[in-house]
């Protein structure tokens, strides 16, 4: 582990199965490269998640890619919720700049499991509104989208709900180098009632830009190092990407509960480490 | 061809962002795995760096302070510096079209809510480009160190 060549390649191989790993569950690569990074590589956790965060807006603009040609997800809301996540994300970075780094370790850890606890709930459509919200026709938010039956429309509700789990969700993903999707689709999907694909697609839409608002500070800061971020972008790319293809032929149910589990026992491991001052 | 299509302008114009965010994502990684190349050709034997202490803004012996600038690094990376190869410039840069991409995007949509005279949304789209542009360029008066 002691030449550049051989923690390079290391590093790499450890990202591509975050990819993998962050594609199956549906948490996105971030989720699992910090602890990996902390925990089998000793790196200081700003580092870390500066190396996420990075991974965190190759995966999402990759795969928004694919989603956005299939017209599910909903530009306007989008965009509305970026004020704020991005206002979130740069809050988030601050904080990170002056919180200690054990704090944050615990947080990631309790944040990983709850997380993993909202992705593993069986998906299903929540009701969905049947009155139009009069501050979300202001705002042009009601849309439709495909379905088996042809287009769809839907209503928009609780809009600043929604707003303020977004504030959320960019704070948590500025501090810990994280999509912070799970919240998202939390907050488009139970709060605001989008349909369940228009809440995912629109969430992954959204994580580019809710990272890159906190990437500019860690760049700023000296928390992105070339020498991590290139393996760990290079790796969890093709990882995500096989992780997306693998889950429109796998038995999805198993993975998901497997993949659950190792999640789980890295963010026990997390706050362990963050609670004993290891970190 | 056989693309669903919901007859908006809408529709369309997430098709054209979506080719934006891949091609600009391929385009980092291109620029990234060069840099790549070249980084492990000029230290593929040195001693792994630790990284397990942070430096104050992270800058040490092989981190110099151009790294955590757009400006520094694009002159590390186009002009390098006597000693320190191009490879983590170019990987840096790479990093920062990552960055640059949604960044794009959202610029791009700036401009297609004013083609469809949208104004509220020209003013949403307009703010959330000022935060990133903020936090790219606000490197100087971070707090903590």
């Amino acid at each position: 582990m002691n030449n550049v060549l051989v923690f390079t390649g290391l590093v790499w191989l450890g990202s591509f199965m975050a990819g993998l790993l962050g594609a199956l569950t549906g948490l996105g690569g971030g989720v699992v490269i910090v602890p990996m990074l902390v925990l089998a590589f000793g790196a200081d956790i700003k580092y870390a998640i500066g190396a996420s965060l990075v991974s965190v807006i190759a995966t999402s603009s990759g795969s928004a890619a694919a989603y956005v040609r299939e017209g599910y997800s909903n530009i306007r809301i989008g965009m509305l919720l970026e004020i704020a996540t991005t206002v979130g994300a740069l809050a988030g970075a601050f904080l990170a700049l002056v919180v200690w780094p054990n704090v944050i370790a615990v947080i990631f850890g309790a944040v990983l499991i709850i997380s993993a606890y909202l992705s593993s709930r069986p998906r299903r459509d929540s009701r969905m509104a049947d009155q139009p919200d009069p501050l979300a026709v202001r705002l042009k938010l009601d849309g439709s989208y495909p379905t088996a039956k042809g287009m769809e429309s839907y209503h928009v509700r609780r809009v600043p709900a929604g707003f303020g789990l977004m504030f959320v969700a960019g704070v948590l993903s500025g501090l810990l180098g994280i999509g912070s999707g799970a919240l998202k689709v939390l907050a488009l999907d139970q709060a605001m009632r989008l349909p369940f694909k228009v809440s995912t697609t629109t969430s992954n839409f959204m994580i580019g830009v809710t990272a890159a608002a906190s990437a500019g500070v860690y760049l700023a800061r000296g928390y992105i190092d070339p020498g991590l971020a290139m393996p760990v972008l290079l790796g969890v790319l093709p990882g995500s990407l096989l992780g997306a293809r693998i889950l429109t032929h796998a038995p999805v149910r198993t993975l998901r509960i497997v993949f659950a589990l190792v999640i789980t026992a890295l963010a026990i491991q997390m706050i362990y480490n963050g609670a004993m001052g290891k970190i | 061809m056989n693309e669903p299509q919901h007859n908006s302008e809408d529709t369309r114009v997430e098709q054209t962002m979506g080719r934006l965010l891949q091609a600009g994502v391929l385009l980092a990684a291109l620029v990234t795995a060069v840099g790549g190349a070249f980084y492990l050709a000029e230290r593929a034997t040195q001693e792994r760096p630790a990284y397990d202490k942070l430096p104050p803004n992270g800058v040490g012996l092989d981190h110099p302070a151009e790294l955590n600038s757009p400006a520094g690094v694009l002159e590390l990376a186009f002009r390098g510096r006597p000693g320190y190869g191009l490879g983590r410039g170019l990987i840096q840069l790479g990093v920062l079209l990552l960055i640059a991409t949604p960044v794009a995007r959202v610029a791009f949509s700036v401009y297609v809510f004013a083609r469809q005279r949208d104004r509220l949304y020209v003013a949403v789209t307009l703010a959330v480009l000022v935060l990133l542009l903020i936090s790219l360029f606000a490197g100087p008066w971070l707090p903590g160190g």
